[in-house]
């Protein structure tokens, strides 16, 4: 287990190395800072001389040097519109995203396991077909059409739920804004989140239902019938979690998906979270805020699947023999 | 009574364009007890029928008509519940591949507990205990160890045995064997099979034992149905069967046997292979692989008779034995 992990941070430290160069050659490449920073009246010398004081002037790789030192130590440079360290800038729209996140995840959990449980358990029934062809028309429709649907039905004609914004939001431990105390905070949370979790919960019922129909088949389950064991019983406690294997894997690399997703879900629903926050940073040409946001989103990544993996050992067992012996 | 009954069961598949029959008119009957062997090659539905017995025939199979009796209550016309009950409590199966039989992610003892608790109501250390004691029994070390184990941690030998000890947990009245030694090596071959014998008979247990090695069957069954696509074609004790078979589809089966042949040279067969559900011949469904085939055999299905031996269906004993009467008749 404890050579498990560290095998994981080392693999971590190696990804992050990745990622650090591709934002500082992104933040390097992208725009000239002199020119974000100063005024139209400033002369061409002034500029030389400013360029040669940020050490811009430098080759790049002692350039990425001194940029990686600072990163280590946790300065990710200063953004260049709020005139904040860009890492305190990020951190504090992380909230906002992973609360989003989190409830989109929820609903998925509690949607597409039942969906895909059921569609596979009974694939005859009409309300099998209903949710596979809802399931395949929402995998073709793209997020900001989903959203923008919901907006118009949830909020404009029905007018349950507010379509922008975060609402009320409470400070737990002074560092954390939440909108899960309020009932305004859950309200604006309802839209955004459900199109999150509509964007991304089509493969995961196709992926539940194909999972499931190949366990059913197998010879343990119907072991498991000769000995006299109840449907349910079968079905959720024999099949379910070897149907969840391969889709726990699954769902690590959607993780990727989900913060991309997040971006849009966050600009269409004027979320102030880290994904709106990317999106002024990269209309803004504020380099040192979208290079720290990769960093930061890479970092949720590695983490995100380093516990994939350890979930997935405690559900599968042949894995935790495997990180025994090496 | 008898134990088991089956009988004139029909079991089909229902395909997109047609029925096809997968069982036709099988009937057969188990005492308490005894041990049947039920042999024949790959895809003559000896797998078919042993699920059959407890409705357990995968999609698209299904029983198409005939009656399942045990003692007197019909299998057949159960509903789901009450089928649970017969299932593991009083009807258990072993299956063929015990890599595959056991399931991955839960332990050992999980999967013991879990099949005494559903069917009588007692505490989860009354359960473990009869489980460890039944893992006891079919040998195996250290059950306790074993328990909290996980199925990838135990041989295939082992394994077959923690199967073994799950259909006793609840001293069923018949085992369903189907093929429960195929899957593993020959040394252990034997070590299962002598412990599902010693089984079987300090219990009292009838057994139902599918196979198509007739070395397996001739050490455990006292009595031995034939089966050639989808029906019985020979039935009697099995001694009687080995040493003197009516029918030519087991007088090739045991001519396959390696132990007919010389070392050496080359090994019996039967020519051909068994027809698909779909392109059942006509007739007696053997004749196109059968050397004494007349004209009579490729038209019309023989009937069952007792021929002094066995019962068979063929055409080629029934004439035997007619001639024989006809001998009877003139000689008085």
């Amino acid at each position: 287990m404890v050579i498990f992990i560290l095998r994981r941070l080392l693999q971590a430290c190696f990804v992050m190395i990745i990622i650090s160069l591709i934002s500082f050659a992104i933040q390097d490449k992208l725009g000239d800072p002199v020119q974000q920073m100063v005024g139209m009246t400033v002369s061409q010398q002034e500029r030389d001389q400013l360029r040669n004081e940020l050490g811009l002037n430098d080759s790049f790789l002692s350039q990425y040097w001194r940029f990686a030192q600072g990163a280590i130590q946790g300065d990710l440079g200063t953004s260049y519109y709020y005139k904040e360290p860009a890492l305190d800038v990020i951190l504090d729209k992380l909230p906002a995203t992973l609360e989003l996140a989190f409830s989109a995840i929820f609903i998925i959990i509690i949607v597409a396991i039942p969906c895909g449980v059921w569609a596979a358990i009974k694939p005859k029934h009409p309300v099998s077909r209903l949710i596979m062809v809802v399931s395949s028309i929402g995998l073709s429709i793209p997020i900001f059409i989903v959203a923008i649907l919901l907006v118009y039905v949830f909020s404009i004609e029905l007018n349950l739920a507010p379509s922008f914004g975060r609402g009320e939001t409470t400070n737990i431990f002074g560092v954390w804004e939440s909108g899960f105390f309020t009932k305004d905070g859950l309200r604006h949370l309802l839209l955004p989140s459900m199109a999150l979790a509509i964007a991304l919960m089509p493969i995961f019922i196709r992926l539940i239902r194909a999972e499931m129909m190949e366990v059913l088949q197998s010879e343990y389950i119907r072991f498991a019938w000769s000995k006299g064991l109840s449907a349910p019983r079968i079905y959720f406690k024999h099949a379910l979690k070897n149907t969840m294997l391969p889709v726990i894997t699954v769902g690590g690399i959607q993780a990727g998906t989900l913060v991309a997703y997040t971006i849009l879900t966050e600009t269409i629903f004027q979320w102030p979270g880290m994904g709106f926050l990317f999106m002024d940073a990269v209309n803004r040409v504020d380099t040192p805020l979208v290079s720290a946001y990769l960093i930061v989103v890479g970092g949720i990544f590695v983490v995100t699947n380093t516990l994939v993996d350890l979930i997935y050992g405690l559900v599968n067992p042949t894995v935790r023999l495997a990180s025994h012996g090496l | 009574m008898n134990l088991l009954s089956v009988s004139n069961l029909h079991v089909n598949f229902h395909m997109k364009e047609r029925e096809l029959a997968a069982l036709i008119d099988v009937s057969f009957t188990l005492n308490r007890g005894e041990r049947i062997a039920i042999v024949g090659e790959s895809g003559a539905g000896k797998s078919v029928l042993g699920f059959s017995i407890v409705n357990l025939i995968g999609k698209p199979g299904y029983i198409h008509s005939g009656s399942i009796k045990l003692e007197d209550k019909e299998l057949t016309s159960m509903n789901a519940r009450q089928l649970q009950a017969i299932r593991g409590k009083r009807i258990a199966m072993i299956f063929q591949d015990p890599m595959m039989t056991l399931n991955p992610v839960l332990t050992i003892g999980d999967q013991l507990v879990e099949a005494i608790r559903n069917h009588t109501k007692i505490s989860y250390k009354d359960a473990r205990s009869i489980a460890i004691e039944k893992l006891h029994h079919v040998q195996i070390a250290s059950p306790e160890k074993r328990f909290d184990q996980y199925p990838h941690e135990l041989s295939g030998g082992m394994r077959q045995r923690v199967i073994i000890a799950s259909v006793l947990l609840l001293n069923p009245d018949i085992i369903i064997a189907d093929e429960p030694t195929t899957a593993l090596d020959v040394t252990i071959q034997a070590e299962i099979l002598q412990l599902l014998l010693a089984i079987c008979r300090d219990n009292g247990v009838a057994l139902v034992l599918i196979s198509h090695d007739l070395g397996v069957v001739s050490k455990v069954a006292e009595r031995t149905l034939v089966m050639y696509a989808g029906q019985i074609v020979e039935e009697g004790p099995t001694l009687e069967i080995i040493n003197d078979p009516q029918h030519p589809y087991t007088q090739g089966l045991l001519n396959a046997l390696p132990q007919m042949t010389l070392p050496g040279q080359r090994l019996n067969q039967i020519q051909g292979s068994m027809p698909s559900l779909a392109e059942r011949p006509s007739g007696c469904a053997f004749h196109p692989r059968c050397p004494y085939a007349t004209q009579k055999c490729k038209q019309q299905q023989p009937d069952f008779i007792y021929s002094g031996v066995s019962s068979v269906a063929c055409f080629l004993v029934e004439d035997m034995l007619n001639e024989f009467a006809d001998h009877d008749q003139e000689a008085q």
